[in-house]
């Protein structure tokens, strides 16, 4: 007994850690790739304001992946930095939403994903400042302020395509029934979210929910626009089963790092 | 521990007790002279971005710095400013330690800083947003640095750093920045 307790316990560390490295990574690959879907508007935005909107709000992505991405890497305990595990991780290592990774579209189709993922990343964060786990804690105390700073941008758009024109309006709500599918999978709650949950590292995802469904609606309704129907979903992006839109992502972020391994600012 | 000293000729510990002093003078010293690189009017300190500067039981000072903005480029050449006033303060061993929790805040600006901000023609932070309500619908006006008028309009949330916001005044037609509230 005595030899072989100190074994399991390892087991159980490692099990542990396992399971915190893949939560994390879910939450920064989220930033992550939609940081990266972000950085794609820089010289294309309608108007130079929305360039600089957008970037930033982008800037602030990267810097919370970059924060969460180091963090995985030192539960993971192989050595394996944010720029590893950022530039170096195949499609199917990558544990986003799929919905982070849906196409840009139109600048209304952005703004559209760009809320409700605000608006996730914003109950999410709210709750996880008071996470048992302190690094958890500190980056979530950090980015719920510059998430609900993006909300702020994204809603604030979004009310003025909504209540705009025929054609804004028609655009952004078929941007919403177009992307509102993908939602279901932020808050299918699987044995990770439950294991998460139980040890109060996250939030548990049905208070996420319901929380997040409160906010949408009330943006919604001053944008004048209808919320869609949820409907059964099939996409597993935080298993790590992507749409092939990742792979296109991947191409043009990894390629520096793959052509020249290595290579550093 | 001076009780148990009985040999006078060795007044280590008060010596040690004015050097402790005179190295966290002199770290704050070298700290309030590192300025914002995007806006070299403001401070460091006067952000608010130094969160402590304490002495550890091993002598290192540990100095705690806190980021604006996580992704601010400015970020890590802050840092690096830093360590190199730091490094030519002569305070000895030290460490900068990242702190992130409790976040930093426009709040912790500090009077001297507002005024050197004002001065600058960037209109300091207000307070900040409350509800989903006031996020939405922008709440108070903000005055203009140069005429003062509040009939204003805000043109983007976000300017040519992270940390500030695009506004125009309608009455001097002047644009001018605003330090955004978080």
């Amino acid at each position: 007994m005595n030899a072989a307790s100190p074994v399991v316990r390892e087991q159980e560390l490692n099990a542990d850690a396992q399971a915190l490295f893949r939560y994390v990574l879910r939450l920064g690959d989220l930033s992550l790739v939609l940081g990266q879907r972000l950085g794609e508007w820089v010289g294309h935005s309608p108007a130079l304001e929305e360039d600089l909107g957008l970037a930033n709000v982008a800037l602030d992505l990267i810097g919370q992946a970059r924060l969460l991405l180091t963090y995985a890497g030192e539960v993971e305990g192989r050595g394996r930095g944010e720029d590893e595990i950022a530039f170096l991780r195949e499609h199917g290592e990558y544990l986003n939403a799929i919905l982070a990774e849906q196409p840009n579209g139109d600048f209304g189709q952005t703004i559209v994903r760009q809320v409700l993922i605000d608006a996730f990343q914003l109950e999410v964060y709210e709750r996880m400042t008071t996470s048992s786990d302190e690094r958890l804690a500190a980056i979530a105390a950090k980015s719920v302020k510059e998430v609900l700073y993006h909300l702020r941008y994204s809603g604030g758009w979004l009310v003025r395509l909504g209540d705009g024109t025929d054609e804004s309006h028609a655009r952004v709500q078929s941007a919403l029934d177009n992307l509102w599918p993908y939602t279901v999978e932020l808050f299918a709650e699987d044995a990770l979210d439950r294991t998460m949950a139980d040890r109060g590292v996250a939030p548990r995802l049905s208070d996420v929910q319901a929380a997040w469904l409160r906010r949408i609606d009330e943006i919604l309704a001053e944008a004048t626009l209808r919320r869609p129907k949820d409907r059964p979903h099939s996409w597993h992006g935080k298993r790590g089963q992507h749409s092939e839109h990742l792979g296109y992502i991947l191409a043009e972020m990894q390629h520096l790092q793959r052509t020249y391994p290595g290579a550093r600012w | 521990m001076n009780s148990v000293r009985a040999d006078n000729r060795d007044p280590a510990p008060t010596l040690a007790n004015a050097d402790a002093d005179r190295r966290l003078s002199l770290a704050w010293r070298a700290l309030a002279a590192v300025e914002d690189p995007e806006i070299p009017a403001l401070g460091i300190v006067d952000l608010g971005l130094i969160r402590f500067v304490t002495l550890e039981a091993d002598g290192t000072l540990d100095v705690g710095l806190s980021p604006t903005y996580i992704g601010c480029p400015a970020t890590e050449v802050i840092r690096r400013s830093v360590e190199r006033a730091l490094g030519s303060a002569g305070i000895g061993a030290f460490v900068v330690t990242q702190v992130l929790s409790p976040a930093w805040t426009s709040d912790w600006i500090t009077a001297d800083g507002r005024r050197k901000l004002e001065g600058y023609g960037i209109v300091p932070p207000e307070r900040p947003a409350a509800s989903m309500r006031d996020i939405l619908r922008k709440a108070r006006p903000v005055g203009c640095p140069r005429c003062r008028s509040t009939d204003t309009e805000c043109i983007s949330e976000f300017g040519s750093t992270p940390c500030k916001a695009l506004h125009r005044c309608r009455a001097c037609l002047e644009p001018f920045e605003y330090f955004k509230c978080i």
